[in-house]
């Protein structure tokens, strides 16, 4: 059944895709894409932008991606820009780096970023600290992506956040997209970027429709890596978050501007750089903060932001200690109401709002 | 006859002379044997010895043609190569150089056999143990040694030191061991890829022929063809631990399985040479990649902090330095095939000498990198950027 609705639903997104595609003539309008789609376009339309663009991973190709992100690409490229590799993740992870170096442009996909724990060491000492150590000689532009975090029943060897461990790295860009105007632009940028660049998404996301404006189609929407976005204004506690985390602060907002809290939501869009001004001039305003990931507590995304704020101009505007939402500090555990009881919802984002305005 | 070539050659030598022949050098007056080259033996073919071969129906053939033109330049950079390690050792032990540093000496035939046998367009990589290969990849001794001294002079201006070194073509100088092997076969398909008939040649050490990476590079690149030459340079110990006791089984030109292979002998520049030729080969028919393991030797100890002799014995190395030097090998085949002079070799020696002297004044007056400079170098293509500093207020800049 559940196998049916997803090749309906697949199904109605492609006719959607076609009726787009037919009428380039005129500017489309606004239309509903899902996270999967938006990441698929972008794949698509930078590998036929740029002949260096590639893309390698496991069931990248014949299988049309283990999440259906690369669907119809390898029909449409072929075996040399869409690589299946074997599971061997150190290998393949090294030799994207290495055709990086020597003058290509590759996507290396983790299958989760779980996976990429065995590959970090080509991710980190391999393409990050390459044109430090060269002093500018070697370039290594390359896109590392595939889902992070949470997903649903998957259990603990499977649903680690990675956003902290990379975002800790001089040499890399890491950014976590959350709607898919987000995954569209994020990832073009993230493919033009000379740079290497760990792109985090989301498999609980994938499968959300969003309406995308008419602008966020063209084939050069980019959206600047190291800026955030202001997805809701507000006057009385900012939020700031990442990735699916976002909804949750939209939908608490929601229900806390009933009672008359109105909450600024901020989401990042970049993990590093981040952008730490955008957060400051909304603390300013608000003179309350509060962080919401996914991920654990300990040297977190929420631990950086809140020493940032410490150590810049927003303490001072300060009203309340600013504090974090965070998956509980515990491996993540496997039937639904622990799972459900480890990650954030909607109900600790109240809460938390409602201690820290001592509501 | 004999008494006419005496007179012509004082004829020669006088004519020499006076056409200012007369090679001065510091120190002492050195005259070039006013030998002309017609004296000399323009070539001569070598045999060299047979290489086991895995998967392969041949190997190399079993003799190998050298040209005096060939001889000096492999002689010259063989030497060059030599001196710039001792000289690094000299100053690492004055604590002028600092960190690691991995000395080549010893295994000089490798890095020149496997140029010589290569196209500049090729590309090569390897691991830690690198300076070699920085030098015949193009780096001059005079940049590679202001790298190891840290100043900005440095190839990679002193930002990336011994392990970390940079040329066209050139990817390191890897630090992290066995990580280079995946590196080399993405050049690989990055060549293939793009068409252009190059291949890359991957070099490891015995230590790292253990790597699991290495194994699953091997998978992938004979999956899909890759043209890369894998070469592990076996210099019997990986750090301090002896082939024996690390490999269950140390025929390493095998551990390819399907890859095929040869074992080559790492201390004669000829072998090496013809066996690169002969894997280019197969590499660029399109067969995919090929596996050489290069038996050779380190004199130095694995770095400048391990004095090379609780695991092996001093007897050793005297052994392999007095019956297998890459340098002296050559040396000898030249001159007893009239091919070179004993003042020609001396002389190329003062100059190498010279060079290094050179590049060691050099690496040692010029200035460290400036500290405008220290976040430099993170991102490629960027605008100006914010770097943070030791504390809060120190604001540093970020330039790419």
């Amino acid at each position: 059944m559940a196998s049916l609705r997803l090749l309906l639903r697949s199904g109605k997104n492609a006719v959607a895709a076609v009726l787009r595609r037919e009428f380039h003539g005129t500017p489309p309008a606004a239309v509903q894409v899902t996270v999967r789609d938006a990441l698929n376009q972008a794949l698509d339309e930078e590998m036929e932008r740029d002949e260096r663009v590639f893309l390698l991973g496991e069931e990248v190709a014949q299988y049309d991606g283990a999440y259906k992100v690369s669907r119809g690409l390898w029909k449409k490229y072929g075996d040399k820009r869409i690589m299946d590799t074997p599971i061997t993740e150190m290998g393949f992870a090294g030799i994207a780096v290495g055709a990086a170096m020597a003058g290509l442009r590759p996507i290396c996909e983790f299958m989760t970023f779980n996976f990429s724990m065995q590959a970090i060491d080509q991710v980190i000492n391999s393409a990050a600290k390459t044109y430090y150590m060269s002093a500018g000689l070697q370039p290594v532009p390359i896109v590392f992506r595939g889902p992070n975090g949470a997903s649903a029943g998957v259990a603990a060897q499977h649903s680690q956040c990675f956003a902290a461990w990379y975002g800790h790295c001089p040499g890399l860009k890491v950014v976590s997209p959350w709607n898919a105007e987000d995954a569209r632009g994020l990832l073009k940028s993230a493919i033009r970027d000379d740079n290497p660049v760990v792109f985090l998404e989301n498999e609980l996301m994938y499968g959300v429709p969003f309406e995308m404006s008419e602008e966020s189609q063209s084939k050069d929407f980019l959206i600047p890596i190291g800026k955030a976005k202001i997805e809701r204004q507000g006057s009385h506690v900012t939020l700031v978050s990442h990735s699916r985390m976002v909804s949750l602060c939209l939908d608490a907002a929601v229900v806390l501007a009933k009672e008359g809290i109105e909450c600024e939501v901020i989401n990042l869009r970049s993990i590093r750089p981040m952008d730490t001004e955008a957060i400051e001039t909304s603390v300013m305003k608000t003179n309350h903060l509060i962080t919401v990931e996914g991920g654990w507590p300990h040297f977190g995304v929420g631990a950086e932001i809140l020493a940032e704020i410490m150590e810049g101009p927003a303490f001072n505007f300060l009203d309340a200690p600013a504090v974090r939402v965070t998956g509980v500090d515990i491996p993540m555990p496997y039937a639904k109401i622990l799972e459900d009881n480890s990650v954030p919802q909607i109900k600790d984002i109240i809460y938390t709002v409602k201690k820290t305005l001592n509501v | 006859m004999r008494k006419m070539l005496t007179i012509i050659s004082n004829v020669l030598r006088g004519s020499a002379s006076r056409n200012g022949a007369e090679l001065v050098s510091e120190g002492a007056r050195l005259v070039v044997s006013a030998r002309t080259y017609a004296d000399f033996t323009p070539q001569a073919s070598f045999d060299i010895k047979n290489c086991d071969v895995h998967k392969l129906e041949e190997g190399p053939p079993l003799q190998a043609v050298l040209t005096r033109e060939e001889g000096l330049q492999y002689y010259r950079t063989m030497q060059t190569i030599r001196r710039m390690e001792l000289k690094a050792d000299q100053l690492y032990k004055q604590k002028i150089i600092r960190g690691f540093c991995h000395l080549y000496d010893g295994q000089e035939a490798c890095a020149v056999g496997i140029e010589a046998g290569i196209k500049r367009s090729d590309h090569l990589i390897t691991a830690y143990r690198a300076h070699g290969y920085t030098y015949t990849r193009g780096g001059t001794v005079r940049e590679i040694m202001a790298e190891l001294t840290g100043r900005r002079g440095g190839i990679a201006k002193g930002k990336g030191g011994s392990m970390h070194m940079y040329t066209k073509h050139f990817y390191g100088g890897n630090g992290i061991v066995g990580a280079q092997v995946p590196l080399g076969a993405g050049v690989a398909l990055a060549c293939k890829y793009l068409g252009k008939n190059e291949l890359c040649v991957c070099l490891y050490g015995d230590g790292a022929a253990n790597q699991g990476q290495i194994f699953e590079t091997y998978n992938m690149a004979s999956l899909w063809k890759l043209p890369c030459i894998f070469i592990c340079e076996n210099n019997q110990y990986g750090m301090g631990t002896s082939v024996e006791r690390a490999a269950a089984s140390t025929d390493y030109y095998k551990r390819g399985d399907f890859i095929p292979g040869l074992r080559v002998d790492g201390m004669d520049v000829l072998c090496v040479r013809e066996a690169t030729k002969f894997a280019a080969e197969h590499c660029k028919s399109g067969k995919g990649p090929i596996l050489m393991e290069l038996l050779t030797y380190r004199y130095h100890g694995h770095s400048m902090s391990d004095p090379g002799v609780s695991y092996r014995t001093r007897e050793e190395i005297q052994e392999v330095r007095s019956k297998s030097d890459p340098i002296t090998l050559l040396k000898d085949r030249m001159l007893s095939n009239n091919m070179v002079s004993v003042e020609e070799l001396k002389e190329i020696d003062v100059e190498v000498r010279k060079e290094i002297e050179d590049a060691a004044q050099f690496a040692t007056t010029d200035p460290e990198p400036p500290l405008e400079e220290l976040c430099n170098h993170i991102f490629y293509n960027e605008p100006p950027m914010k770097v943070r500093g030791i504390s809060p207020w120190i604001k540093l800049k970020s330039v790419s």
